[in-house]
């Protein structure tokens, strides 16, 4: 890279220096500069921006410089007389061939680092991240680490940070772990490995980006995009959505963690242990049958994770969103159709179907249908629910 | 002079007018209007961003305000106000006694204020109005997101009156620079405003169609069975981003080329000395005219692209910083030994040349693909073109209302209060916006209702200058009220060193100036 290192703290000192006095109180949170990543192609990007605010730095004093010198020493009150040029060829053409060989100068190491950060291939490992209104699901497909092909699992917004985001809340959100940066189950990774991702979306346009492993790619429905990164050091990094997706787009963040080599293959074998569980349970739990009040009490949690954003934990929905409370659907009809609706959406409802159990379906079901007073006093049990 | 050559009374004049001046009377109101309506919104918008959490509204609702406040200031602030400045001043600066099509004039303008209410009666139809019913998916609309929404067809009729608008207005425009001008007022004599405006009416007539297009293609995916942008009935949702960003690109540069012309009519007055480098600056216009063409995608590098493209459309972006560079050097270099005096519209100019090069290198700096990488969709693209576009041509508008008020009503603004104004509205534009380079740098997204706490001190600190920015233009419309009911007489010159057309006629203008063309020599 061309950027020195002199130059790159010449260049955050120039940086900190043009900020006014209430700038340095904030310093100790060093948001003034681009997130240094720990990956190596994020390094490039770092200093290729540092490389930018240098030549915008230094041609912008040079330029303000003239126009203060003018406004300083060219005033009619000190007597100045207006010259009479108006127009100088040579000038001219200088002054329009200097920013060219700059931009000529920055493009060569732009090309350099695109072509890196565009060549996906020889990864170790691959996760699809689709997007959906507002989660992230991942599937882990293609793994010369430890042999992940199958784990999938979603990622949402943790309970304490859902909670706290909740309009006129009265939770006080400085005191939430990671406020809105925090999710439910985080990606795991191997350091020092190069990680494909794969980004495609199940509704509408989304974008998966960590800072601080310098990634962002769009998540488009209909199409498979390819990035990867490769992170240095093991740690927890934390990003969000970066596409407006609707009404919870600020609310669907990507938390990475990265482990040891050893440590990933740890979480892999327990990842795969716990899924075979999970399904003898979900199948057994299928043919169980559950009292009311099992089904209301779990009903609510499902509730307040997929279904509160846009009906409204009080059922009462709003905007393009139907209230439930007091609904059709949820009182007074069938409950296959209540039951299609959330396992197969409708128009700006996604499906829930691949989302959640069927004991989840029946208890959200069970919840909406006798919760805001709709009380039909109907109990859905799991084996109702067909997917 | 006959009865009919007097300005009409009562309400039919502002209906039935076909006079140039009036209906740029008629542009410049609608467009405070909406900035005022556009500027409320974004006080929402910084309440909510005050603190973190959410307080104020809720988070449909948000998007709802970021979504409005978008397109009310681009179509109805910003464009309908370089539209007002045309007419009142561009028959004067040639020497013409109107507009080419007056008639097509006062419908260009009519159809406007129908657009404005098709855009936010969703708002106050049906349902919960605290729930956000209006559009609520970014004034970029980008499918499949806009095809979500229930009324889309308010929205798309919107779009399609205001592109009627904008393309007769650019007709006439275009008909009047060309077949109207006073005898030896040859092209390379034209005022710089006038030569931005030419461009610009071209552009708009090239991209106009685009846009009503992509609205019409969500309009019929909607509402009859098509699936342009719909991946599931094998359409393309990046499509839409192309076509939309085919219009949007150029559209940027339709804002910023007429303020770039009331800038460089500003600096030569205040400067007493002739604009540096006349010529350049015109192919300077025409080159970021003919650039903002094949540069679209540089808003969609992480969309996906092909390498190559992505190249190509780097590449292509970062020219764009020659002939502005340029721009800013001919200011510069007009600056220099002049004889500056520092009128309140100097001080707006100057505020320009300042920020708008900031934005400008901001731009330059998005527009490599690899860094942008981490800067797209963030706040410093939020920071970026707020300084483009309100320190910009917002500045440039402003500016131009202290320039040639008093030639529109014949008294000169209240001195102290437009200083209060522009030092005002000066400090607070840079703690609202500057800030907001820092927030996007260290990793905050646009368009999210809240944030995680690392964001909350610049948040708060661009919420304070948010307010005192929005209070400083209440002040603005006091001053505009103030010189157009009295204040000092202004005289024909009012200016030392303007030169121009319009400077050799009375204060006020008379209703109908240049009856017969003066000859420019």
């Amino acid at each position: 890279m061309s950027a020195s290192k002199t130059a790159k703290k010449l260049g955050g000192l120039l940086l900190t220096a043009l900020l006014l006095g209430p700038a340095m109180a904030f310093a100790e949170y060093s948001t003034l500069n681009m997130t240094k990543s720990v990956s190596n192609v994020g390094h490039e990007m770092y200093d290729l921006h540092m490389l930018v605010l240098w030549i915008c730095t230094v041609a912008g004093i040079l330029v303000f410089g003239v126009i203060i010198w003018s406004i300083i020493f060219h005033r009619k009150s000190k007597g100045a007389k207006p010259a009479h040029f108006h127009e100088n060829t040579t000038v001219e053409v200088i002054w329009t061939s200097i920013p060219l060989i700059i931009l000529v100068a920055i493009a060569v190491p732009s090309t350099k680092t695109l072509l890196k950060y565009e060549d996906t291939t020889n990864s170790d490992l691959t996760i699809k991240a689709t997007g959906w209104q507002w989660k992230w699901e991942y599937d882990y497909i293609d793994d010369k680490v430890a042999d992940a092909k199958g784990v999938h699992f979603f990622s949402s917004l943790s309970k304490a940070s859902n909670d706290a985001r909740q309009l006129h809340s009265g939770i006080d959100v400085s005191k939430v772990d990671h406020y809105l940066l925090d999710v439910d189950k985080r990606v795991v990774v191997p350091v020092g490995k190069k990680i494909r991702i794969l980004t495609t979306s199940n509704d509408v346009i989304h974008a998966w980006w960590v800072p601080d492993l310098a990634i962002k790619r769009d998540a488009v429905p209909g199409f498979i995009n390819e990035s990867w990164f490769q992170a240095e050091k093991v740690g927890v990094y934390r990003g969000q959505c970066a596409e407006l997706c609707g009404k919870g787009h600020g609310f669907m963040p990507i938390v990475v963690e990265v482990k040891s080599v050893d440590d990933y293959t740890k979480w892999v074998s327990a990842e795969k242990a716990t899924a075979v569980k999970a399904a003898a349970a979900a199948n057994a739990a299928s043919g169980k049958t559950y009292t009311k009040a099992e089904l209301m009490a779990k009903g609510e949690d499902v509730y307040k994770a997929n279904c509160a954003a846009c009906h409204q934990v009080n059922g009462t929905g709003g905007g393009p969103f139907p209230a439930l409370k007091g609904s059709k659907v949820a009182t007074t009809g069938p409950i296959s159709e209540h039951l299609d609706r959330i396992v197969s959406g409708k128009g700006i409802m996604p499906p829930f179907g691949s989302q959640l159990s069927a004991l989840d379906i029946a208890a959200v079901t069970t919840y909406e249908r006798n919760a805001w007073g709709n009380n039909t006093g109907d109990v859905v049990q799991p084996s109702q629910v067909s997917k | 002079m006959s009865e009919h050559h007097a300005a009409p009374t009562g309400i039919t004049r502002w209906l039935f007018t076909t006079n140039h001046k009036d209906i740029g009377t008629l542009y410049l109101w609608f467009s405070f209007i909406m900035l005022l309506t556009g500027g409320a919104m974004a006080m929402v918008i910084r309440s909510e961003l005050l603190y973190p959490g959410m307080q104020v509204v809720d988070p449909n609702f948000f998007n709802m305000m970021t979504t409005l406040h978008g397109l009310i200031m681009v179509f109805g602030a910003i464009m309908p106000a370089m539209v007002g400045l045309a007419n009142w001043l561009i028959p004067m600066m040639i020497g013409a006694p109107d507009m080419a099509l007056p008639r097509m004039n006062n419908w260009s303008f009519w159809i406007l204020p129908g657009a404005a209410i098709l855009l936010v009666a969703p708002m106050f139809i049906g349902g919960d109005f605290l729930s956000g019913q209006g559009p609520a998916f970014g004034w970029t609309f980008y499918e499949p997101l806009s095809g979500q929404y229930g009324k889309l067809a308010f929205f798309v009729f919107a779009v399609h009156l205001l592109g009627f608008s904008s393309i007769m207005g650019s007709i006439n425009i275009i008909a009047t620079i060309l077949n109207m001008r006073a005898p030896g007022m040859t092209l390379m004599k034209m005022p710089m405003f006038v030569w931005t405006w030419l461009i610009t009416a071209f552009l708009l007539i090239a991209v106009m169609p685009v846009l009503a297009g992509v609205v019409t293609m969500m309009l019929t995916d909607k509402y009859f069975g098509t699936s342009f942008f719909d991946a599931a009935g094998g359409g393309d949702p990046v499509m839409f981003q192309h076509v939309f960003w085919f219009f949007g690109h150029p559209e940027v540069y339709i804002m910023i080329l007429p303020a770039f012309g009331v800038v460089s009519m500003i600096i030569p007055t205040f400067a007493r000395k002739k604009l540096f480098g006349y010529a350049s600056m015109v192919y300077a216009t025409a080159a970021i005219a003919f650039l903002s063409f094949i540069v679209w995608a540089h808003h969609m590098f992480t969309v996906g692209m092909p390498v190559a493209g992505e190249l190509y459309f780097m590449y292509a972006t970062v020219m764009i910083a020659v002939p502005t560079a340029v721009k800013v050097f001919n200011w510069t270099a007009t600056m220099w030994k002049g004889s500056l005096t520092f009128e309140i519209p100097m001080l707006w100019a100057i505020a320009f040349v300042f920020l708008f090069t900031i934005g400008g290198f901001t731009g330059l700096m998005l527009g490599l693909a690899p860094v942008d990488f981490q800067y797209h969709d963030t706040y410093f693209v939020v920071a970026h073109f707020h300084y483009v576009l309100v320190t910009g041509a917002l500045f440039a508008i402003i500016a131009a209302f202290y320039y040639w008020s008093p030639k529109w009503t014949g008294h000169m603004y209240p001195p102290l209060l437009s200083k209060i104004h522009f030092w005002a509205s000066l400090i607070s534009v840079n703690v609202l916006f500057f800030p907001q380079h820092f927030l996007g740098l260290a990793g905050m997204p646009r368009r999210i209702p809240d944030y995680a706490i690392q964001f909350a001190d610049w948040n708060f600190w661009s919420s304070i200058g948010g307010f005192v920015f929005g209070l400083s233009q209440i002040l603005f419309l006091v001053i505009v009220i103030k010189t157009i009911k009295g204040g000092e007489k202004a005289t024909d010159q009012v200016w030392e060193g303007a030169e121009g057309l319009e400077w050799t006629v009375a204060s006020p203008a008379p209703y109908h100036t240049f009856a017969t063309p003066p000859e420019v020599k």
